[in-house]
């Protein structure tokens, strides 16, 4: 077995093999360990780019600052008032806090042959918030304000009926990028371009005006 | 310095450097066909822009800070600050959109006289690899100032990659090296505009040349030239070297361009938003997208293909199928080598059915840039997807079309 390797890495032999190579056995014999010497190089070269390659790749990955960022944040929700929206940074993103007056969740009722998923079916929610107002308190909707297509933030309009958004609008979000549309729950309307309803991040309340968000876990307060 | 002195010098480099062989076959005895016409001016109009994009860029980069904190007062300090700053960025914000206006002219002749026709297929597809990269360019090139719209364009198109099923998310989270767009990412963004794609584009256009050289120039009337060649000399009849006669017709069209390109710097350099959207001078804010977001004007056809889809299809949903779409009106140019099955190459022997396809194209990727630029109603979103269905015909039924057409006989020598 030693000396069949050995055999390979004897260069001057191959060379004088080659000089005088007068039956085709030897020659024959010389292209295999050559084929076999060509393919042993380029294997290991392989293995050896794929290792210098992997410190570079990974190093394109998230940071370990970026993993520790994105700590919950508590909102104070005493001064809002029903109608007004809240805008909060979590994580880089928009999170609102929105206090819907009862007109506004009777609406949500008539739109639900109008969205794509009226019962919340698709896990864009927590299970807390699986519900027909898609909240724990009926009246305060807490959600991500990025648009389920490509990322754009929405914008909040209540107005009813207004010019650019037809006769059947009855308050919701507008994606100016696309024309997505949401109901005031962030269900996604039906024939556009937004696939699913906007998300629910993880919330808890801590106490009636003081929503924390980005953590449901009573060990994380 | 005497003559003789010039030609011994030039000896003693040709003993070492193929210099007096390369001028020969790439300028001095390059034979180009005699009948070029106007559609000629823009290969060379793009290499004078891409020298533009490089040199303002260096100069940029000595002020410019790739830094979320610091990128948008950075690039406002270069304008009101450096000296002659202005006149700089200037040239590099218009030259990206002129490069786009040179290279879609140049692309639009070859569609003409059936460039992309064999044996300049793998000329074509080098040509599109160019044209991707100039992409990237522009896209990376935008992010930099990091203002409103810097950033909620980059999101609409990193959220892109993040639809991929299955890997999207991972994917997004390595190239962005950070769970959102953050400073991380216009950092390697920075990095990709100044060294990657640059490298990349001029190797490109390096191998685009050495190509169209090896193969030899189309033509208006799309015959091949080396098909007739004189039988003593061996160079083609209807040939003329590149230099001196087309050196000197490339100088007039750059003296004509630059009193277009200078006209845009010094009077509008923002263009009516066109070139340098408003919202861009607002710094990045992540809480609120602009009431209206739109790309720039050389992206704006393949957006509204993206936002026309709005209809499930098949398992894949509209937002997946707004993507492929959008990645399929780019990359169906790469396929034209192979759908055109017309017996000639150039438009002036093709027939009636090729000249109406070649029209209704144009206008589609018109009103498709057109709308683009607008806020998605429900009229324009209709529309979108009708000429999102015209732009796609043009290509898919070309097999078809080009075949059955009536076309006029190619003449074997060009036209004077």
């Amino acid at each position: 077995m030693v000396k069949f390797f050995t055999s390979f890495f004897r260069t001057h032999e191959l060379k004088n093999g080659l000089q005088n190579m007068a039956d085709t056995d030897k020659k024959k014999e010389m292209n295999s360990r050559r084929r076999f010497l060509i393919t042993a190089t380029s294997i290991a070269g392989g293995i050896a780019s794929a290792a210098v390659a992997t410190p570079f790749v990974m190093s394109m990955l998230p940071s370990e600052r970026a993993k520790a960022a994105g700590a919950p944040v508590e909102v104070d929700i005493s001064k809002i008032e029903p109608g007004m929206l809240l805008m909060v940074e979590w994580r880089g993103k928009v999170v609102w806090v929105l206090d819907r007056t009862p007109e506004m969740l009777v609406n949500l009722k008539k739109l639900d042959d109008q969205v794509v998923d009226p019962k919340s079916e698709k896990a864009q929610q927590p299970q807390y918030a699986q519900n027909e107002t898609r909240s724990i308190k009926p009246a305060i909707l807490v959600v991500e304000g990025v648009c389920t297509h490509l990322g754009c933030s929405p914008v909040y309009r209540k107005d009813i009926a207004p010019a650019d958004l037809g006769s059947d609008w009855l308050g919701g979000f507008f994606c100016p990028c696309h024309g997505s549309k949401f109901d005031l729950a962030g269900r996604v309307y039906k024939h556009v371009p937004a696939p699913t309803n906007l998300v629910v991040p993880p919330h808890m309340y801590l106490s009636d005006s003081l929503v924390l968000i980005g953590s449901d876990r009573k060990e994380s307060v | 310095m005497s003559k003789q002195r010039l030609a011994s010098m030039i000896e003693w480099v040709d003993a070492r450097f193929p210099l007096t062989a390369n001028w020969r076959a790439h300028l001095s005895e390059y034979y180009a066909p005699k009948n070029f016409n106007f559609w000629y001016y823009f290969g060379s109009l793009a290499m004078l822009v891409l020298v533009n994009q490089l040199l303002t860029g260096i100069f940029l980069t000595m002020n410019y800070k790739p830094d979320a904190n610091m990128a948008f007062a950075s690039v406002e300090y270069i304008m009101r600050d450096v000296d002659f700053g202005w006149l700089i960025r200037y040239m590099h914000s218009t030259g990206a959109s002129m490069f786009f206006v040179v290279v879609y002219l140049h692309m639009f002749r070859g569609m003409m006289y059936g460039s992309y026709r064999k044996p300049r297929e793998l000329l074509w597809l080098i040509g599109m690899g160019i044209f991707f990269v100039l992409m990237m360019l522009a896209f990376t090139g935008y992010i930099l100032p990091w203002g409103q719209m810097s950033y909620w364009g980059a999101q609409v198109i990193v959220s892109m990659i993040g639809a991929i099923p299955v890997v999207g998310q991972t994917l997004s989270n390595w190239l962005l090296g950070d769970f959102m767009l953050s400073d991380a990412a216009l950092n390697r963004f920075f990095a990709y505009h100044v060294v990657t794609l640059p490298v990349l584009l001029v190797t490109l256009v390096v191998v685009h040349i050495l190509a169209l050289h090896e193969v030899g120039s189309n033509n208006p009337d799309g015959i091949e030239i080396k098909a007739n060649k004189d039988p003593v000399t061996h160079i083609p009849v209807d040939g003329i070297p590149f230099h001196p006669y087309y050196s000197v017709k490339d100088i007039f069209g750059v003296v004509v361009f630059l009193i277009v390109f200078c006209s845009i710097i010094f009077f509008a350099p923002e263009m009516g938003g066109y070139f340098l959207e408003y919202n861009n001078f607002v710094p990045a804010n992540t809480l609120q997208t602009p009431d209206h977001i739109a790309p720039v004007w050389y992206f704006t056809p393949y957006y509204s293909m993206l936002r026309a889809v709005t209809i499930n299809f098949l398992w894949i949903d509209a937002k997946l199928w707004g993507i492929v779409l959008m990645g399929g009106s780019v990359a169906i140019f790469c396929l034209l080598p192979w759908l055109d099955r017309s017996p000639v190459k150039s438009i002036r022997y093709k027939g009636p059915i090729f000249k109406t396809a070649l029209v209704l194209f144009v206008i589609s990727v018109f009103v498709l840039g057109w709308l683009g630029t607008k806020s998605p109603t429900p009229l324009y979103t209709s529309l979108a997807q009708i000429f999102t269905v015209v732009y796609f015909a043009f290509f898919i039924l070309m097999p078809w079309y080009s075949k059955i057409d009536k076309t006029k006989p190619e003449p074997t020598r060009v036209k004077e």
